[in-house]
C-alpha cells in the first residue's frame, strides 16, 4: 500500500461507508463512549448489577460482530487460512463483545440511574 | 461534567476527526495546456491530483464514455458475486470542476504539431499530453469467434464490460450445475489483469464444487506459454494449486478459433494446431493499444510492434522521443503495469514529473514496476501478489501478510477495502 496515511485511511472509509454514514458511525462511536465516560463519572462507581448485564452482553457482540462481516464477504468459518486471520477474526469478536457491553452498561445506566443512596 | 459540556466535546471530537483530511500540496502557477486522453482510473485520477497542483492550467480531458467502469469487479460479476452494475459508475462523477472534459473519442495524434483530432472535429493543442486511453479487446483475432455468442453456448468473455461479464457467469454457472469440460484460455499478447484469467478459472472451479459437482467437472487452464504466470515465483505457486485442486494446465496453447456449435476451442501451440472440445469456454482475446495510438508513432517500433504500446522510460513514464508526453495505464509500454494497483503508483510519477516539468525543475519520482493482484483462489480466499520490474515480491504488509498465502484476510481486503481504495484513487486522495 503506498502512502497509507491518515488521510488516506480516512478517505478509503468514507468511500466504504459512505461519507454521511461513515461519519455518522464515527460521533455515534464516539457519542457513546463518551456516554460512558459520563455515567462513569457521574455515578463515581461501577454498578455491580449493571456490569454484570454488560458481561453477559458479551458473547451476543462477539457473534454478532463475526455473523456480519462473514454474511457482508460471503466468507464462512472455513476460509481462515492462517495465523493472521484468526487474529483478525478474534480481534472483530473483541470488538463486538467490548462495543456491545459498552453500548449495555451506558443504556442501562442513563435508563436507570442509580437510586441516591446507592452513590 | 454538565450536559451541555459533554455535548461540546463530542463535536471537538467530530471536527478532530473531519480536520484529518490530506493538506492540499504546493500548487504552481502556470498558464499550460494539458491534454489527458482517457478517463479511465489512470486519467481521473490524474486530473484530479494535477488541479490540486497546478493553479491555472487549462487542462482537458478526452473520452467518449460516460460510464466509468471498475474493472477490478469484473472477476466477481463473472463468477456471480456482484450484480453487473457493481462495476458501473459515471464517469461525469469522478472528473474535477475546472477542467473541460470532451466527450467525445481522440481520433489523430500529432506530437510534432502537439495537438490532439476528436471524433467530432476538435483539435486541441497542448504543451503536456498524457496518454492514458486504455486497451482495446481484439476479439475479431479469434476466428469463429464474436460477443455475441458470450453467455450462450457455454461461452464467456468477462473481459468485455459489466454486461458481457454478467453474461458470462450465466453460461459458468450452468457449467457449476451441469459439469463437463472447462476450458479457461489467456491471450500471448501483453494483457490487464493477468491474475485475472486465473481467479476466474479458481472461483468457477471452487463454485462447482460447493455444488456438489467436483466429480463431473474437467477443468483446463489454457496457457500461452509454458510458465502460469509471468513471476517464476507465483508461477510455481500456481502450479503447486493447480496440482492440488486437479486442474490441469495445457501449457503453450494459443487460443486460435471457435467452432461454437461443435464446441470445439482451437489452439495453436508449437506442434502445430490441437483441438479442445469443451462445455465451457472462457476467451480473452489479444489486447493492443487503441488504433490512435498505434498510428500516432508513439508506439515503441521494435518491442510489441504487433501490440503498439507506447514508447515511454519505465521509470519516469515519459515518453523516450517526446518530453512533453506521458503515459498511464494499460496503454504504456512498460513490462509491467496493466492493473489499477499499478495506476495508482503510476499516477503521483507522472504527477511529479509534469509538476516539475512546468515548473522548470527536473522530478525525482520513480515507478519501480509494482503490480498487484488479489489473487481469488476460492470464494473466501485470496492470495495477495505484489510484484516489481524485477520479479521480486514487494509486500504491502511483510510478516503480517504471507504474500503466496491463500487467506481470508486478502479476501476481506478484496471484498470490503479495494473497491473503496480504488474510488479514492479516482478523486486523486489515494
Amino acid at each position: 500500500m503506498k502512502d497509507l496515511t491518515f488521510g488516506t485511511m480516512i478517505a478509503v472509509f468514507e468511500e466504504m461507508f459512505g461519507r454521511g454514514l461513515f461519519w455518522f458511525l464515527v460521533v455515534a462511536a464516539v457519542v457513546i463512549t463518551l456516554a460512558y465516560i459520563y455515567v462513569l463519572i457521574r455515578d463515581r462507581s461501577v454498578s455491580m448489577k449493571k456490569f454484570l448485564w454488560a458481561q453477559l452482553s458479551m458473547p451476543f457482540g462477539a457473534v454478532a460482530a463475526v455473523a456480519l462481516v462473514l454474511w457482508v464477504t460471503k466468507s464462512s468459518l472455513s476460509d481462515l487460512g492462517g495465523p493472521i486471520d484468526v487474529i483478525i477474526f478474534l480481534g472483530i469478536a473483541a470488538l463486538g463483545a467490548v462495543g456491545l457491553s459498552i453500548l449495555v452498561y451506558t443504556a442501562g445506566s442513563l435508563i436507570a440511574p442509580p437510586e441516591r443512596s446507592e452513590g | 461534567m454538565n450536559r451541555r459540556q459533554f455535548i461540546t466535546l463530542s463535536a471537538a471530537g467530530a471536527l478532530l476527526g473531519a480536520s484529518a483530511h490530506t493538506a492540499p500540496a504546493q500548487t504552481v502557477k502556470t498558464s499550460a495546456s494539458i491534454v489527458i486522453i482517457g478517463a479511465g482510473a489512470a486519467g481521473t485520477s490524474l486530473a484530479n491530483r494535477l488541479v490540486r497542483r497546478l493553479d491555472g492550467a487549462k487542462i482537458t480531458i478526452v473520452d467518449p464514455s460516460e460510464r466509468h467502469l471498475y474493472q477490478p469487479g469484473l472477476s466477481l460479476v463473472a463468477a456471480g458475486l456482484k450484480p453487473a452494475d457493481y462495476v458501473v459508475s459515471s464517469t461525469a462523477h469522478w472528473l474535477p470542476d475546472g477542467i473541460d472534459w470532451i466527450a467525445e473519442a481522440a481520433t489523430e495524434i500529432d506530437p510534432e504539431a502537439r495537438t490532439v483530432t476528436t471524433s467530432g472535429g476538435q483539435t486541441v493543442r497542448y504543451d503536456f499530453l498524457v496518454v492514458a486511453p486504455g486497451l482495446v479487446l481484439d476479439h475479431d483475432a479469434i476466428e469463429g469467434f464474436s460477443l455475441d455468442m458470450v453467455g450462450e453456448n457455454g461461452i464467456g468473455a468477462l473481459y468485455a464490460g459489466p454486461d458481457h461479464a454478467a453474461r458470462t457467469w450465466a453460461a459458468a454457472s450452468k457449467f457449476t450445475e451441469e459439469g463437463g469440460v472447462g476450458v479457461f484460455t489467456r491471450p500471448a499478447t501483453e494483457m490487464k489483469c493477468a491474475g485475472a484469467p486465473l481467479k476466474h478459472t479458481f472461483l468457477i472451479d471452487d463454485i462447482a464444487r460447493t455444488n456438489g459437482n467436483a466429480g463431473k467437472t474437467e477443468i483446463i487452464y489454457a496457457n500461452n506459454s509454458q510458465a502460469l504466470f509471468g513471476v517464476p515465483i507465483v508461477a510455481e505457486k500456481v502450479r503447486m494449486l493447480f496440482q492440488d485442486r486437479g486442474i490441469a494446465p495445457a501449457l503453450s496453447h494459443v487460443l486460435k478459433r471457435v467452432d461454437a456449435g461443435r464446441r470445439i476451442a482451437t489452439f495453436d501451440t508449437p506442434e502445430g494446431e490441437k483441438e479442445l472440445g469443451y462445455d465451457y469456454l472462457h476467451v480473452i482475446p489479444p489486447q493492443r493499444a487503441p488504433d490512435v495510438v498505434r498510428q500516432s508513432g508513439l508506439s515503441w517500433a521494435d518491442k510489441w510492434t504487433d501490440q503498439g504500446w507506447v514508447e515511454v522510460d519505465m521509470q519516469t513514464l515519459r515518453h523516450l522521443r517526446y518530453p512533453d508526453v506521458f503515459a498511464l495505464g494499460d496503454v504504456a509500454g512498460v513490462p509491467k503495469g496493466k492493473t489499477a494497483a499499478s495506476v495508482k503508483w503510476q499516477v503521483p510519477v507522472v504527477e511529479d514529473h509534469l509538476v516539475a516539468a512546468i515548473a522548470g525543475s527536473e522530478g525525482t519520482a520513480s515507478y519501480n514496476g509494482y503490480t498487484s493482484c488479489p489473487m481469488i483462489t476460492r470464494v473466501g480466499r485470496a492470495m495477495l501478489v505484489e510484484f516489481d520490474y524485477q520479479n521480486n515480491l514487494v509486500p504491502s504488509f511483510p510478516g503480517i501478510i504471507a504474500p503466496l498465502e491463500e487467506l481470508w484476510i486478502s479476501w476481506l481486503m478484496k471484498e470490503l477495502a479495494l473497491k473503496p481504495t480504488y474510488n479514492a484513487m479516482l478523486r486523486g486522495e489515494a
